[in-house]
């Protein structure tokens, strides 16, 4: 495990690094998922490990978001100045965003075989 | 009382307070939400913010002191986000085969996503930092707080408008794709990660590895998108 996390931290560093050397305009650790997932198609499989550490990760993402939400407190003055505007944007644009991938997505994606694609429930 | 003042000034000096409490924040939130049956307006990210926001202001304790403790929490997003590689690579036959399609949508939810927040916001005479703040809404923070930032902006703000779209995003976007029968989880995710970033692939990830691995891709494919074409757009129009 202690391998695994290594490795990710690895791919992060190795991002950050490419990233600010480069000047991309991507987070470092995007550029280090990218990294990962090259080195993944090298060696043709996941090691058990960090298969593992990546699903514990992933299973608890939301919680990740959790520090940064509450940050909502120290803005809600900058939010009430523009409230109307904001909540129109936020939810209209959110709606319009969703409404157009997924619908393009599912039209330009409907010819290629894809057996999985049950009907969702949620 | 005063000994209970006492005992709290000692531990919220320490980080383990507020880490402790966020993630006891965190179960409650996933607590109602299972009990509720998975009412997604019940989203666990959601509940826990206010639930943490109310303690915060109770308390007094300003934003700076929570996050000490908080930040260790915060730190996993970079990990987190490197590791939707293995879900990416699990489901990867399945992403080539659609590749053009992918692209296309991501393409398009990406300019759909600037130009409805601008527009709507600018219509109803939203200032300029408003405007900024609200044009890479549906980009992942770090890199969204870069582009307001570059374009002369308030990043923090952004911040803010980023979470808040995830949140909404991961709250109301499975509902506006089961009234558009959206129901190919590619789409779904897709759809996801463009408009609500890792919030969204959070979401995602919860329901089905497929959904999660499009949404995982979608996010990083949209941040790059966003960072190449806002600049210019802007540039044009304002």
């Amino acid at each position: 495990m202690l391998s695994a996390l290594t490795l990710i931290l690895i791919c992060q560093l190795a991002g950050e690094l490419i990233t600010r050397f480069f000047g991309l305009p991507l987070p470092g650790p995007v550029a280090g998922m990218a990294l990962l997932f090259a080195l993944l198609v090298i060696r043709g499989s996941v090691p058990e490990t960090v298969g593992t550490l990546g699903d514990v990760l992933l299973k608890n993402l939301s919680l990740l978001f959790v520090p940064a939400g509450v940050g909502v407190m120290a803005h809600l003055g900058l939010l009430g100045e523009d409230l109307l505007p904001i909540a129109v944007a936020l939810i209209g644009s959110t709606v319009a965003t969703i409404a157009m991938t997924g619908l393009l997505m599912s039209w330009l994606a409907r010819n290629s075989l894809n057996a999985e694609a049950t009907k969702a429930d949620d | 009382m005063t000994d209970f003042t006492k005992v709290w000034v000692y531990l919220s000096a320490s980080p383990l307070l507020f880490l402790t409490l966020t993630l006891a924040a965190f179960q409650a939130g996933s607590w109602i939400y299972e009990r509720s049956g998975h009412k997604p307006f019940l989203n666990p990210v959601m509940t826990a913010v206010i639930l943490l926001v109310a303690i915060l202001t109770l308390t007094q304790t300003p934003y700076p002191a929570y996050f000490e403790g908080a930040q260790f929490v915060h730190f996993l997003l970079g990990p987190a986000t490197v590791a939707l590689a293995i879900p990416l690579y699990r489901q990867f036959e399945r992403v080539r085969r659609s590749a053009v399609a992918l692209l296309t949508s991501i393409l398009c939810g990406s300019l759909t996503a600037i130009g409805t927040a601008v527009g709507l916001g600018w219509l109803l005479g939203a200032s300029r930092d408003t405007l900024l703040a609200l044009a890479p809404k549906s980009v992942t923070a770090p890199v969204a707080m870069g582009i307001t930032e570059q374009l002369g902006g308030l990043p923090s703000l952004t911040a803010v408008l980023v979470i808040l779209t995830g949140i909404l995003g991961a709250v109301i976007g499975p509902m506006v794709l089961n009234l558009l029968r959206v129901r190919d989880w590619r789409a779904r995710g897709l759809a996801l990660g463009t408009a609500s970033h890792g919030i969204g692939t959070a979401r995602a990830l919860q329901v089905n590895e497929l959904a999660g691995a499009f949404s995982g891709l979608a996010m990083g494919l949209n941040a790059l998108a966003t960072a190449i074409l806002l600049p210019v757009l802007w540039r044009v129009f304002f």
